[in-house]
């Protein structure tokens, strides 16, 4: 009896030291880009392009570059993402050559983007001849987060009853008809919760922008989609180490952008999550 | 007349041998009971009738199914489900408001008009016995009725398509004796126009409401007579040692 107390409370301690383990350098990464960040952020920073080699002046064709990137990536990923899911999960029989391919995207997922970003320069910037531009860098981020979509939007689907599915079909409702007005509207949030793992990773990400989009130095906006641009995260890895004497607080206030740029796109996705999850009802 | 000509029904699961070679006709206006222990095939016969077994993947069957003098394997698959509804076991209605679930069938028919689909659901609630304690709240959520209104929606639900036929799947199994007693009420008014195929797996259901019955044992038929015969003097000993309680 003593023996399985004393067990318990170390079981508990080691828990609870693992869980502290997590969440304290979370917290402290987080803190000290505010603290170190928050004295850069002005309306210059936030609206001006840089200056005097990206020392001074703002960052805002970074900012304007990685929502473009992104929004590419998600209008090219949702949809290809999500057919391919219902495909997945609601019409391709269980066969061995379906468990492969679902095994194969499974495994796509883990991937390391700086192979997503050569793909995407021998695909799009050479062989499609785009060039180096937020086209190729928006499909190279699309590819990189279709793994995820598909993965989640399938999970999210075959999660909705088998039952709603046998009712609609045994009331004479085709298969598409049961999959548009039964199983898609109940898996909304879940297919969703994908979009938003897959935004975050797309605007985090370096090495797939870094062969197929991303520019040193462009102090003007983009003007279409074949025009290379800016991004954050490469803006960020570039301040930090290939340009000398850029004060710390530039440095810490991009990533500060970057972090609360990636907190909104997520704050909007779980608001239009949340307000479908209250439509759930069983 | 006969709604349905079966001859001959074999059905496998994979390797599992769920329907062995079993003929009935089922007479028009008239509910047919089937009755059975569980794993007796008698389900499997039922989804048989609107083709939900083709659902799963490792079904296949042989013998015919013949509808209104048709094969239902050569019919289209939707027109079958629309001229035969189902009621499930559990009571199942889908995420929708009471109204929208009562007229989904109809809805997926391209019926838009909004008083057609009005009139067709009060129509299916009245035949349920549900129209009045519903008719107020017909915009809320079908997960707000209890358990039995909910089973009485789904029948009111099968209803609104128009079918000819309505299979009853253990439609009471769930539910209480006052709202089995619902039920059985609307089933015995709905025969008059409908015909009625019932899986039950209470035995006294099916005395009281079945024409005819069928007992069902390890996927075969064992008999089939009118409802009286089997069960005061069935043909068949294992008949008489199921109504007994000998097994079950």
């Amino acid at each position: 009896m003593k023996n399985s107390k004393r067990d318990q409370k170390i079981a508990f301690a080691l828990l609870l030291a693992a869980t502290l383990l997590v969440v304290i350098p979370v917290g402290l990464i987080v803190l000290i880009i505010i603290q170190k960040g928050l004295p850069a952020i002005n309306w210059q920073f936030l609206t001006d392009v840089p200056r005097q080699g990206m020392r001074a002046g703002g960052i805002f064709p970074a900012i304007i570059g990685t929502i473009y990137l992104v929004g590419g990536a998600i209008v090219f990923a949702l949809p290809i993402g999500l057919m391919a899911a219902i495909y997945l999960s609601e019409y391709s029989r269980d066969n061995f050559l379906t468990r492969i391919i679902k095994l194969a995207i499974v495994n796509l997922a883990g991937v390391p983007s700086v192979v997503y970003g050569l793909f995407g320069l021998a695909l799009f910037v050479i062989f499609f001849k785009f060039g180096a531009s937020i086209l190729s860098g928006s499909l190279t981020l699309g590819i990189m987060i279709l793994p995820i979509i598909i993965t989640t939007s399938r999970e999210a689907l075959e999660s909705v009853p088998y039952t709603f599915r046998e009712v609609s079909l045994s009331l004479g409702a085709s298969k598409w008809q049961t999959i548009r007005h039964i199983v898609l509207p109940n898996a909304v949030s879940g297919i969703l919760t994908g979009t938003i793992l897959g935004l975050g990773r797309a605007a985090g990400e370096t090495a797939p922008i870094l062969f197929t989009v991303a520019a040193f130095y462009l102090p003007q906006l983009p003007s279409s989609i074949f025009d290379q641009a800016m991004a954050l995260p490469y803006h960020l890895y570039v301040i930090s180490t290939q340009v000398p004497n850029v004060d710390e607080k530039v440095r810490y206030g991009t990533a500060l952008v970057l972090l609360v740029l990636v907190l909104f796109m997520n704050l909007v996705a779980i608001v239009i999550r949340y307000k479908f999850r209250k439509m759930k009802r069983w | 007349m006969n709604k349905f000509n079966i001859k001959n029904l074999n059905i496998w699961f994979g390797q599992i041998h769920s329907l062995k070679d079993v003929s009935i006709d089922v007479a028009a206006n008239q509910i047919l009971s089937i009755i059975g222990p569980a794993n007796s095939g008698k389900t499997t016969f039922l989804r048989m009738l609107n083709r939900l077994n083709e659902l799963h993947s490792n079904f296949k069957m042989q013998g015919e199914v013949i509808f209104e003098n048709k094969h239902i394997q050569k019919m289209d698959v939707e027109l079958v489900r629309k001229k035969v509804g189902m009621v499930f076991a559990m009571p199942s209605p889908l995420p929708l408001s009471i109204f929208d679930n009562v007229v989904y069938g109809l809805r997926m028919s391209a019926i838009k008009d909004k008083k057609n689909l009005f009139e067709s659901a009060e129509k299916a609630l009245k035949q349920a016995y549900l129209w009045e304690e519903v008719k107020d709240r017909l915009k809320e959520s079908a997960f707000k009725l209890s358990g039995g209104q909910q089973q009485r929606l789904c029948i009111a639900r099968t209803l609104a398509v128009g079918p000819e036929v309505v299979l009853f799947d253990e439609p009471c199994s769930g539910l209480d004796p006052i709202s089995t007693a619902k039920v059985e009420e609307a089933m015995l008014e709905l025969k008059k126009e409908y015909t009625i195929v019932l899986v039950t797996n209470n035995v006294k259901q099916a005395a009281r409401v079945g024409d005819k019955t069928a007992f069902f044992l390890s996927g075969e038929l064992i008999e089939i007579d009118k409802t009286d015969k089997i069960f005061t003097a069935p043909s068949d000993k294992r008949t008489d040692d199921y109504l007994r309680g000998k097994f079950g």
